[in-house]
């Protein structure tokens, strides 16, 4: 047996560095993959990737002034969910780009704050994701996340396949579709904190993304794409994370390369479908 | 007038700061087919918005028929490019015309289902039901989108441009389809239109928007008015 793998399977490694990672690990996937849909059909994508730099340049912040970093950073990161949403939605200010500016600018003053303080090696954690680092409280908010994005998923699943394929006629019939941008903000918001903690501000856009093009390559009703989305994206973080303690390779990076190569395989797929 | 489906009363409305509607009066009676037309910044989009409820008029006031809400108007709105290669089935498009009205119930009960089917029966597209909307033509996806305006609709639907982006033949089919929805199913019809030479035939009443006033009357009115009969020309 490996030698890595056998360590990480003695009963107490497992009880406090892997099990929590998996737990942690899998709500994130979950709540990352749902909206990741939404997101993916609005072309709101870039958004994701947005605030998982600022989210950076927030938890760099709060690092150096010796801040907890959720507390820092999940308002700030709230609040440029609701400003990115509303650039987005007003073409007239090139919403795109706004979501480079911000983002850019929010990336470069957490550097800049972090290598001032000499806090490099604490924040690239943040940068390329420490799983195998989420403590107690980091487990309990995604859990608790991914049953609040589940479970609006479950009961709002009408509305919000009626604001993502439709915003106007949602709108005429009565479906306070501003709202439902808003619920989307705040939990795209959330997800992608927690998410950068465990898989890095670089790579967490990519758990937003992945899974729902994937899926979007075979399905052909929303529902499919959504539950496809989902299983997919738990079947590749669990991949990914053997490999990573098998191998030896970033848990993060290892994840997203999984998620492409099912990528690859349901393009494939689509192409012989057709 | 007691059997006006919608009635503005002398609204004016602006859209970016520009007043660009102002003291407009019309009513549209069960079976009616109103063609809206007008020039680009008219105020046909904010026409929509008003009648749709989703803008608030800045004066005067839209008066719904008996037992009607705004958001019973069954809205075809114009397509995006989003929407063309959007995953997802035709039933379940179609369904979601029925949103409003579900209230505060999460899930469709067998009657909007029903509705739905319905809804596909009138415009022929049963068979369409389990395919992809993004594997559909552009003429079958307006059919779709009507079927979903109709789940919507009490009596009235409100289309924005409804053959725009389509070829020839599937333009005379929807404008065929529509008609038989106003005929056959007394379905009252507002249509946005630019394509005045082929929509202003089949309604009954014609609101020109201008930039310095409006017309309001029957067809046979709008072609025998100077305002008409001019811009019908130049637009044939």
């Amino acid at each position: 047996m490996n030698e890595n793998l056998r360590l990480m399977l003695e009963p107490e490694f497992f009880r406090a560095i892997i099990l929590p990672a998996l737990i942690g690990g899998i709500a994130v996937t979950i709540c990352a993959s749902l909206l990741g849909v939404t997101l993916v059909l609005k072309k709101y994508s870039m958004i994701g990737d947005g605030l998982s730099h600022i989210g950076y340049g927030a938890l760099s912040v709060a690092a150096v002034m010796n801040l907890a970093p959720l507390k820092v950073a999940l308002p700030v990161v709230i609040i440029a969910a609701f400003i990115l949403l509303r650039l987005n939605e007003n073409s007239k200010l090139y919403g795109d780009s706004a979501v480079a500016l911000f983002s850019t600018t929010a990336l470069a003053i957490g550097i800049l704050v972090s290598s001032k303080a000499g806090l490099t090696n604490d924040v690239s954690h943040y940068m390329f994701g420490s799983i195998l680092a989420m403590s107690t409280e980091d487990v309990i908010i995604s859990v608790v996340m991914s049953v609040i994005v589940i479970l609006a998923f479950i009961f709002l699943y009408n509305r919000i396949f009626a604001v993502t394929f439709d915003e106007n006629f949602a709108r005429a019939t009565g479906v306070n579709a501003g709202m439902y941008n808003m619920i989307f903000a705040v939990l795209t918001a959330v997800t992608v904190v927690l998410g950068m903690m465990m898989m890095g501000s670089l790579l967490i856009s990519s758990l937003i993304v992945i899974p729902s093009l994937t899926a979007m390559r075979v399905c052909r009703s929303f529902r499919g794409v959504v539950i496809t989305s989902a299983v997919i994206s738990v079947i590749s973080f669990l991949i990914g994370m053997f490999i990573a303690l098998l191998m030896n390779t970033t848990p993060g990076a290892s994840i997203v390369i999984v998620n492409a190569v099912f990528f690859v395989i349901f393009s494939v797929i689509g192409k012989f479908r057709k | 007038m007691s059997n006006a489906l919608i009635s503005c009363k002398s609204i004016s409305a602006s859209y970016d700061g520009m007043n660009v509607l102002r003291d407009l009066t019309f009513s549209v009676n069960e079976g009616d087919y109103l063609c809206i037309v007008g020039e680009n910044g008219s105020g046909k989009s904010t026409l929509i918005k008003c009648l749709l409820g989703i803008k608030p008029v800045d004066s005067g006031e839209i008066i719904m028929g008996e037992g009607l809400r705004q958001t019973d108007i069954g809205y075809l709105p114009q397509q995006t490019v989003l929407q063309k290669g959007f995953p997802a089935t035709v039933g379940e498009v179609i369904l979601s015309g029925c949103l409003n009205s579900r209230g505060y119930h999460p899930f469709f009960t067998s009657k909007e289902k029903k509705r739905a089917s319905e809804s596909m029966e009138k415009l022929g597209i049963t068979d369409l039901k389990s395919r992809s909307y993004r594997e559909l033509s552009g003429g079958q996806q307006q059919r779709v989108l009507l079927a979903r305006a109709l789940c919507a609709a009490k009596k009235l639907i409100l289309l924005d441009e409804p053959v725009t982006a389509l070829d020839p033949l599937a333009s005379s089919e929807l404008y065929s389809v529509i008609s038989e929805l106003n005929q056959k199913y007394n379905i009252s019809v507002i249509m946005v239109s630019h394509d005045i030479q082929n929509s202003v035939g089949n309604a009954s009443h014609v609101l020109h928007l201008r930039k310095d006033g409006y017309f309001f009357g029957t067809t046979s009115e709008y072609s025998e008015s100077e305002a008409g009969s001019k811009f019908i020309q130049e637009n044939i």
